[in-house]
């Protein structure tokens, strides 16, 4: 028999600890709509997408309401839209994002991610007209997201497509400026990319998965900060133990989502992506977690530190919840979803620079960052250059998804809405990177030994 | 199957009447009840059956709810397997 105390533990993390499940995400194979005839393959990837996913958004509202927790999203993501388009004669990519954008629409779903290219060491067929279309794409559609992958630790990092990525990200900026410059929520530069990741912007369904897959991405960063404000003063093994006991609770529902979603629609299981997602509600924040770890505010010295005892306690109580890990598993720090990382942003507290260090402990990058409207776009590569370098040199996957906020200087704010929330314009260090980012080629994959 | 339902709130006459007559109307079996007062909050757990239950489990909860709010109390009812796989290894 369960005990009371469980019950109410359970009841209390979904009703006043913001406990969800962030998302079902169901993969999809596009490989089998190919054509060299554009309209035929964009009829085929609507057919196929609205096929699989018909009962996608029914189904995750039917175990929400059985089980009583909230799932908040359900998304699809698909096979990098450039791969497609290789075999297309017309390489009209915005034709595509279009016709993704109306299969999201017929499904009800609330985000469809694969408008992507991976050229980490290399552009083939496809690839340099996808990048091209991605500010039109982004700026036409409402539910289509966007992912680059420029660089890996096998590949090295393909500075062209760091430089072509700059210009790209100031022009979806500037495509929406009129809408808070929301196109650059929806597009992400990769290092390392997951090919099973169910959080958007940056799913995508990779070549290597099946034909179609159910992924889950828990959340709980509430029900962390939470745990550890009853336990008081305690030392940090006890707090890593306690992040570990509350990863795994967390998991354990995410498991049971994804497997019943994957029953019940009648796809395989991939994985439980074991993140820790904030909202920019209060009581669900990850600079929270820190702060209540001890730290006066996030970014103060002492916050690299501890995200990583964070990060890794709930890798560590995660795994064993769930019988597939994957994806992008980690706590997250996108400074536009994180109520606590507003606030520390606005204050001064938390400044790039911090941030920057704080992606070689935790999962993706720097995420959500509204940055001066002026920046120029070798700067952006530049960034994204640093990013991929930490990620290719750690074996780890970070990533950039930066706001350049047109029109906007450093104390204005961008609001963006639902869970993308918004959050102030920080600064940047605005010496030029732009000689080396012109010399563009590749940067050699690093050496696997002598770890120092 | 199995569901729980637990009911919380401020303590009055007549919760667990209510709900076991909810429970009754709908073919629904009480197998537990377990119920504390702490600090006049009221906080009642039943183990239910509800595969002879009339209407899908989701109606059900629901109601219940519904029914809930009527008197100014929280209640849930959720499948078992919530609690099992959170709380068991």
């Amino acid at each position: 028999m369960l005990n009371a105390h469980d019950i109410l533990e359970t009841i209390t993390m979904i009703q006043e600890e913001n406990l969800d499940v962030r998302t079902i995400t169901m993969g999809i194979s596009l490989l089998d709509c190919c054509d060299s005839d554009i309209d035929r393959a964009c009829a085929r990837i609507y057919d196929k997408i609205t096929r699989l996913a018909q009962n996608l958004v029914a189904t995750g509202e039917q175990i929400e309401k059985e089980y009583g927790i909230p799932i908040i999203n359900k998304r699809i993501s698909v096979t990098p839209i450039a791969m497609i388009l290789a075999a297309c004669a017309d390489k009209d990519a915005v034709k595509m994002a279009r016709t993704l954008e109306k299969a999201a629409q017929t499904c009800g779903v609330n985000f469809i991610g694969g408008f992507s290219a991976l050229v980490q060491k290399g552009f083939s067929a496809g690839d340099r007209e996808l990048i091209a279309s991605i500010p039109e794409a982004l700026a036409v559609t409402d539910h289509v997201c966007s992912s680059v992958n420029i660089g890996s630790t096998k590949a090295g990092i393909n500075m062209d497509a760091v430089a072509m990525m700059g210009p790209v990200v100031r022009e979806a900026a500037e495509r929406t400026a009129d809408r808070d410059c929301i196109g650059c929520a929806k597009l992400v530069v990769f290092c390392n990319a997951p090919e099973d990741n169910p959080f958007m912007a940056g799913a995508f369904h990779g070549a290597g998965e099946p034909d179609c897959v159910i992924n889950v991405g828990v959340s709980g960063p509430g029900v962390v900060r939470a745990a550890l404000a009853k336990a008081g003063d305690c030392d940090l093994t006890a707090v890593s133990d306690l992040i570990k006991r509350t990863a795994f609770k967390i998991t354990r529902m995410g498991q049971l989502v994804a497997q019943e979603a994957s029953k019940r629609l009648h796809v395989p299981f991939g994985i439980v992506d074991l993140s820790l997602a904030p909202t920019p509600a209060v009581g669900d924040s990850v600079a929270h977690i820190l702060e209540e770890m001890g730290l006066e505010c996030c970014g103060a010295h002492g916050t690299t530190a501890a995200l990583a005892l964070l990060n890794d306690a709930v890798k560590k109580g995660g795994v064993m919840a769930s019988s597939h890990v994957g994806g992008l598993s980690g706590a997250f720090i996108p400074v536009t979803e994180d109520a606590g990382m507003i606030d520390a942003a606005r204050c001064g507290c938390l400044r790039i620079e911090k941030l920057e260090a704080m992606t070689a402990v935790c999962s993706v990058g720097l995420d959500m960052i509204n940055i001066p409207g002026d920046t120029p776009s070798e700067v952006i590569s530049a960034i994204i250059a640093d990013q991929a370098a930490i990620g290719m040199i750690n074996s780890k996957t970070t990533a950039v998804r930066v706001i350049p906020a047109i029109g906007k200087q450093v104390g204005d704010e961008l609001s963006f809405g639902g869970l993308l929330g918004g959050g102030p314009v920080m600064p940047l260090n605005t010496w030029s990177p732009a000689k080396f980012i012109a010399r563009g080629g590749r940067i050699p994959a690093p050496i696997q030994s002598l770890k120092n | 199957m199995r569901a729980v339902i637990t009911v919380i709130g401020k303590d009055m006459v007549g919760i667990l009447a209510r709900v076991s007559t909810r429970c009754a109307e709908h073919r629904i079996n009480v197998l537990e009840v377990t119920q504390s007062i702490l600090q006049d909050m009221f906080a009642m757990i039943m183990m239910v059956d509800i595969s002879g239950s009339d209407i899908p489990f989701t109606q059900f909860a629901e109601e219940l709810s519904r029914e809930g709010q009527e008197m100014g109390l929280s209640i849930h009812a959720m499948h078992e397997d919530i609690f099992n796989s959170m709380h068991k290894i």
